[in-house]
């Protein structure tokens, strides 16, 4: 297999490079950590007067670990590492749905470092300047969109801005353009599948080779499914925009995790609930610490998602650590009748089953005091046999696979595919409707 | 002689069939034979048309879910035991039938069933052994 490195020395650098390389720019993050409101407070609290305090990882342990309330609360810019914008070249911002928006801020040199990373993520993933580069994702505040489109200019590939949406636009411009890598949801990568062939496009007409499958959490399974409709290869990629957005981690040619770049960023795993540091291989809260801006430093971030670290080295050569998929987040847990369950536990479940398609839902009702978890898949039309009893059986099947797995019996629904809601953006699977308790 | 059907996967909702029947119609696409196989949630509508492989194409292209499936056309007496004439010949020769339906047909003495068959090469030897007609796909286009 073909593996072309950004910055071979750094992406193959020994563990003891590494840490040298993290210690030292801990140092000026910590610096820039004294101009901001929210760390020169806590700085205060603990002793710390001057970076030189914090000399080994032991001492950077003390630092305290940031949630996102503690970045809500510093809205907009208790985070902010000076007393105004005038170094400040950019700032995104998270959509505040859910609450008070969070909001990130870089220095042109910050920005700098995070485009050249997310390059690195893109060699590694094999693209090259050859590459014709179709950004699906939504520009704006969102750190994916801009951030992948400066990330692949950098490495020189033809980056065509299109934004999300639109998918009739997004076909032909695939065709007309000779696209090679899509930059897409995994949602929506699915929902393409069905609309090309609603179009009577033959997928060999196109010249795709892969697809970087980010912004939302998805399983091996989909993976695998999407990766066989469309004959290409994808590559999953974590980041957030506290974290910069895209550039943190990323899978390389071999997928098999995703390398996070530790000589820009410190991970730690502990466990959600003691916040206690946890040993390579066990699964826990992703805390990570940005090494490379300094208009917004950001220290032991509480992510909320759950992750391992794997403990073999990768075939690619690359010493950097990797971190498995996303295995859910500490806030998307379901509780079901009193049983814990994963929504990712249950697509990997169905992805698993050939006859089933690609979208499915999610569904949670009350019946009396009992919780009711209602499946809702599409069928693969191609595994359609035209006889309804083997459809019944396969409904049974479906059922009785995701009782061994999650323990609850869901109810199982058949769609045609294209029935269920697509999602454009990041995918809302779960339509909880027990109310209140 | 098998001719071609069509299943349709149908979900239970409001406007599928007439969907169906309708994307068939604007085609000029005739249908001979049809019935619904249903279970609580969803239903597979069989068909027979004039043009099963046009059919079949704009159906997939319209989203549905599809496939093509061989069945065996008969010419049964229109006569009461006409059927049953059949069926016991099945029976005596241990063929099994899957599911049957009945034809559309205009005019003359005898009455068309559709018949899926577990073993249908065997089926087709007896009916012919027999002096049934089977029906051809050039015979459903002239019906």
């Amino acid at each position: 297999m073909q593996v072309n490195y950004w910055n071979k020395e750094i992406e193959t650098a020994d563990r003891a490079e590494i840490e040298a390389i993290q210690l030292e720019k801990l140092q000026h993050i910590i610096k820039a950590a004294f101009k901001t409101p929210f760390y020169s407070r806590h700085f205060k609290k603990l002793g710390i007067k001057s970076p030189r305090d914090i000399k080994t990882f032991e001492d950077f342990r003390k630092l305290p670990l940031v949630s996102k309330e503690d970045l809500r609360r510093g809205y907009p810019n208790g985070f902010l590492a000076g007393e105004n914008y005038d170094d400040v070249v950019r700032m995104h911002s998270s959509s505040g749905t859910t609450g008070i928006p969070t909001v990130i801020y870089w220095n042109r040199e910050d920005l700098e470092a995070a485009t050249d990373l997310v390059a690195r993520c893109l060699t590694a993933a094999g693209c090259t300047r050859s590459d014709i580069f179709q950004n699906m994702m939504s520009y704006g505040l969102f750190t994916g969109g801009l951030g992948l489109h400066y990330g692949a200019e950098r490495l020189g590939m033809m980056v065509i801005p299109i934004g999300g949406g639109n998918t009739i636009r997004q076909i032909n411009t695939m065709r007309d353009f000779g696209t090679t890598t899509l930059h897409i949801t995994p949602s929506y990568l699915m929902h393409l599948a069905t609309a090309i062939k609603e179009h009577g496009i033959a997928l060999e007409t196109l010249s795709l080779k892969r697809a970087i499958v980010g912004a939302e959490p998805h399983t091996e399974e989909t993976r695998r499914k999407l990766e066989e409709i469309f004959n290409i290869d994808c590559y999953n990629c974590y980041g957030l925009s506290e974290m910069n957005g895209p550039g943190l981690a990323f899978e390389c040619v071999y997928k098999n995790g995703l390398h996070i770049w530790e000589d820009s960023y410190i991970l730690e795993i502990i466990d959600p609930a003691t916040g206690e540091l946890l040993p390579d291989g066990e699964t826990g809260e992703v805390v990570v610490t940005c090494l490379n801006r300094r208009a917004m430093p950001l220290m032991r971030y509480r992510t909320r998602d759950l992750a391992h670290v794997y403990t073999d080295m990768c075939q690619c050569g690359r010493t950097h650590r990797r971190l498995s998929r996303i295995k859910g987040r500490t806030d998307d847990m379901l509780i079901i009748n009193g049983v814990n369950v994963f929504p990712s536990q249950i697509e990997e479940v169905i992805m698993k089953i050939p006859e089933v398609g690609t979208n499915y839902m999610i569904h949670l009702t009350k019946s009396g005091a009992i919780d009711r978890l209602t499946v809702k898949v599409e069928i693969y039309s191609k595994m359609f046999s035209g006889d309804p009893v083997e459809l019944d059986i396969l409904k049974d099947k479906i059922s009785e696979e995701l009782r061994a797995s999650i323990y609850i019996h869901p109810r199982v629904q058949l769609h045609e595919p294209g029935i269920l809601p697509t999602f454009e953006g990041k995918g809302k699977r779960v339509v909880d409707e027990r109310g209140e308790f | 002689m098998q001719i071609k059907q069509i299943s349709v996967f149908l979900e239970n909702r409001e406007g599928r069939l007439a969907d169906v029947c309708e994307l068939l119609g604007e085609n000029n696409i005739n249908i001979r034979a049809l019935t619904i196989a249903e279970t609580e949630a969803f239903g597979v509508l069989r068909t027979v048309v004039d043009k099963p492989n046009e059919a079949v194409r704009l159906i997939t292209q319209k989203g549905f879910t599809a496939n093509l499936t061989d069945v065996v056309a008969i010419e049964v007496d229109d006569r009461p035991g006409g059927l049953a004439a059949v069926l016991r010949s099945f029976v005596d020769a241990d063929i099994n039938v899957e599911y049957m339906y009945g034809f559309i047909e205009k005019s003359a003495d005898k009455a068309l069933m559709v018949f899926r068959f577990d073993d249908p090469k065997k089926a087709i030897e007896l009916l012919k052994s027999h002096d049934f007609v089977v029906v051809s796909n050039s015979d459903i286009q002239s019906l």
